[in-house]
C-alpha cells in the first residue's frame, strides 16, 4: 500500500517546484521576452527587406554590408582591437596577480588597480585630452626625455589625429580593465589547494616550474572567463573612442560601434539589422567555441 | 639571517614594482582636483596652447597659484542645469537598480534552487544575452521602445536596463552558495516556497545581492550609448553626456562638474569594494 504513495509524493513535490519556478521566473522572462528576444525576430525579419518599402530582398543586405567599405575598416579595426588588447590585458593581469598572490597585504593594492572600473568614462575625457593633444603631457615628457638623453629632439607627435590613436584606445582599455583581471587572477591562484604547491616544493621544484606545472594548469577556467569578460569589455571602449575622438574619428580606430551608430543617426535600419544578425551570430560561435574549448581541457 | 634579510627586500621590491603603475591610476583623479580649485586665467594660462594647437606645451602646478572654490560656487548655485542632470542620473541610477532588484532576483533564485532542465536551457540563454553588446540590440531596443511610444523618455533608458541579465546572473552566483539541504529542511517544516525565498534566500544571498548593486550602480552611473541614441532632449539627458559637451574655454566646470560626478562612484567603491570584488569573481563563475 505503501509504494503507490511516495511517487505521488515526488510528483508533488515536482509540481510545486515547477509552479515555484514559473512565478519567480514569469516577471524576467517575460520582460526579455518584450524588450530582447520578440524584437530581434522583428531585427531578423527587418535583415531580409529593404529599409523603406519593406520589400523582400533575400540576402541583399548582407551582400551590401559585406561589399561596403565602411563595414570592412570597422570589423577589420575592431577584430584588431581585440586581438592585440585581450592577449595583452590577460598577460598584464597575471604579471600583477602572481607577485600580488603572495603578498599578505594585498587589498590596497588591489584597490589601487580596480578604482579606474568606478570612474565614469565622462570625466577622464578631459584628462586624456590633456595627454593626448599635440601640446599634451606625453609629448611634453618625452620631449624632456629627449633633452636629457640628447637622444631625440622636440616631440609633437598628435596622437589621437594619426594610427597612434588605436594605441591610445588600447592604452586606455588596460587601464580601465586591468583591475578585475588581476581580482579574477588572483581568485583563480589562491583557490589552488596550497598543498599541491608546497608538495611540489617538497619535491624539488623551484618557482618557475612551480608556476608552470601546477599553477597555470589550474587556471584554465580563470582564463575562459577572463577572456570572455575582456572581449564583453572591449566593446565599450566606443565611449572613450567617441568622446575623444567624435562620431567620425580617425580611420585607424573607427570601430563597429561608430558604424552601428551612424547608421543608427542616418535610420539605415536594414544594413544594421543585417550587421546586428552578423555580429550577434558570430559572437554566439566564439562563446560556444571558447566552451567547447573550455570544456575539453 | 642573511636569507631573511634578501627575502624582506625581494618583498619590498615586488610592493613597489605593484604600487607604481598604481600612481598611474591616480593622475587623471589628481588633475581632475588641482584642476577644478584654479580659477580660469590660471587655466587659460595652462591649457590656452593645447587646446587652440598653439606652440607651448602644457603646464600644470599641483598647488595651484590662487587656490578657489569659485569653480564650484558657479556650477552648484549659478548652473541650474547642472542640478537637472544631476538628479536625471540619480533617478536613471536608481530606477533601473530598483527594477533590476525587483525583476532579477527571484528569477535568479528560481535558476539557483528550482534546477528544472528547462531552467538550464533558459539559463545558458540568460548567460548568452548578457555578453551581447549593446550595439547588437541596440536596433531590437529602438524598435520596441518606439512601438511602446517611450522613446525620448527616462523610461527609455531605464526599461531594456532592467531587464538586462547581467544582474540575474550575478545574484545567482550568491544563491548558489547556499547548501540545499537547508531548504529541503524548511520544505519538511511547511514552510512555503515564498516564505522560505524572503526568510532564507534573501539574508543568505545578500552577497550576491549587493554585488548586482555595486555593479549595476557602477555601470548605469557610467551609462552612455543608450540615452544618446534614445533620447533626443537634452534636458532629460544624464551628467555622463553632459560633461564631454563642456567646452574648454570653461574648462573650469569641466573638471568641477568631472569630480562632482566622481564623488558618487568613489563613494559606491569604497563602500561596496568587497562587494564589486566578490561579484567580478560571480560574474566569472561558470555553471
Amino acid at each position: 500500500m505503501k509504494k503507490p504513495h511516495k511517487p505521488n509524493r515526488i510528483n508533488r513535490m515536482k509540481l510545486r517546484k515547477r509552479g515555484a519556478f514559473l512565478s519567480f521566473m514569469a516577471p524576467s522572462f517575460l520582460g526579455v521576452a518584450l524588450f530582447v528576444l520578440l524584437p530581434f525576430l522583428d531585427v531578423l525579419r527587418r535583415s531580409l527587406v529593404t529599409a523603406v518599402t519593406g520589400e523582400f530582398v533575400g540576402t541583399a543586405n548582407y551582400g551590401t554590408i559585406f561589399h561596403n567599405q565602411a563595414f570592412q575598416i570597422a570589423v577589420a579595426n575592431t577584430l584588431r582591437f581585440t586581438l592585440v588588447c585581450i592577449p595583452l590585458l590577460v598577460l598584464i593581469g597575471f604579471l600583477i596577480a602572481w607577485p600580488l598572490s603572495r603578498l599578505k597585504e594585498a587589498g590596497l593594492i588591489r584597490s589601487v588597480y580596480l578604482f579606474p572600473l568606478a570612474m565614469p568614462t565622462a570625466t577622464i575625457v578631459m584628462v586624456w585630452k590633456m595627454i593626448f593633444y599635440k601640446q599634451g603631457f606625453l609629448n611634453l615628457f618625452l620631449t624632456r626625455l629627449g633633452e636629457m638623453t640628447g637622444l631625440w629632439g622636440e616631440i609633437r607627435t598628435d596622437y589621437l589625429g594619426t594610427e597612434a590613436a588605436f594605441w591610445v584606445l588600447v592604452g586606455s582599455y588596460i587601464w580601465k580593465n586591468t583591475g578585475y583581471t588581476v581580482v579574477l587572477w588572483l581568485a583563480g591562484i589562491l583557490n589552488i589547494a596550497v598543498e599541491q604547491i608546497e608538495a611540489a616544493r617538497v619535491d624539488g621544484a623551484g618557482s618557475l616550474q612551480r608556476l608552470w606545472f601546477i599553477v597555470l594548469p589550474n587556471l584554465k577556467g580563470s582564463l575562459y572567463t577572463i577572456v570572455i569578460l575582456s572581449f564583453l569589455n572591449s566593446f565599450k571602449i566606443y565611449r572613450e573612442a567617441y568622446l575623444v575622438a567624435g562620431a567620425y574619428p580617425h580611420k585607424s580606430i573607427y570601430l563597429l560601434q561608430h558604424l552601428f551608430n551612424n547608421w543608427f543617426v542616418n535610420l539605415e535600419f536594414d544594413k544594421m539589422a543585417a550587421a546586428a544578425v552578423c555580429t550577434g551570430g558570430f559572437l554566439l560561435v566564439i562563446i560556444l567555441l571558447l566552451q567547447r574549448v573550455w570544456d575539453k581541457a | 639571517m642573511r636569507e631573511n634579510v634578501l627575502k624582506s627586500l625581494q618583498k619590498g621590491i615586488t610592493r613597489a614594482a605593484l604600487i607604481l603603475p598604481g600612481a598611474l591610476v591616480f593622475f587623471p583623479v589628481i588633475l581632475l582636483l588641482t584642476g577644478s580649485v584654479m580659477d580660469q586665467y590660471e587655466l587659460g594660462g595652462y591649457l590656452t596652447s593645447v587646446f587652440m594647437d598653439g606652440t607651448d606645451f602644457i603646464g600644470w602646478k599641483l598647488m595651484p597659484d590662487y587656490p578657489t572654490f569659485e569653480n564650484y560656487g558657479k556650477l552648484l548655485f549659478m548652473t541650474p542645469q547642472f542640478f537637472v542632470l544631476f538628479w536625471n542620473s540619480v533617478r536613471m541610477a536608481a530606477g533601473i537598480l530598483a527594477g533590476q532588484l525587483l525583476v532579477g532576483v527571484p528569477a535568479a533564485w528560481a535558476f539557483a534552487v528550482y534546477k528544472l532542465r528547462a531552467g538550464r536551457a533558459l539559463f545558458a540563454l540568460y548567460v548568452v544575452l548578457m555578453l551581447l553588446p549593446f550595439q547588437v540590440t541596440m536596433l531590437s531596443s529602438y524598435l520596441v521602445l518606439n512601438r511602446l511610444s517611450l522613446l525620448n523618455s527616462r523610461q527609455a533608458v531605464i526599461l531594456p536596463a532592467v531587464f538586462s541579465t547581467f544582474p540575474v546572473f550575478l545574484t545567482y552566483g550568491g544563491f548558489r552558495g547556499i547548501p540545499e539541504q537547508l531548504f529541503e529542511a524548511a520544505r519538511v517544516d511547511g514552510a512555503r516556497e515564498w516564505y522560505i525565498f524572503f526568510r532564507m534566500g534573501l539574508p543568505l544571498g545578500k552577497s550576491g545581492i549587493l554585488s548586482a548593486v555595486v555593479l549595476g550602480f557602477l555601470e548605469s552611473w557610467n551609462m552612455m550609448e543608450q540615452p544618446m541614441a534614445f533620447i533626443d532632449d537634452k534636458s532629460l539627458w544624464p551628467l555622463s553626456l553632459y560633461l564631454p559637451q563642456i567646452t574648454w574655454v570653461q574648462a573650469g566646470s569641466a573638471f568641477c562638474a568631472s569630480v562632482i560626478t566622481l564623488i558618487p562612484a568613489a563613494f559606491v567603491f569604497v563602500l561596496g569594494q568587497d562587494y564589486l570584488e566578490q561579484g567580478i569573481i560571480y560574474s566569472g563563475l561558470k555553471e
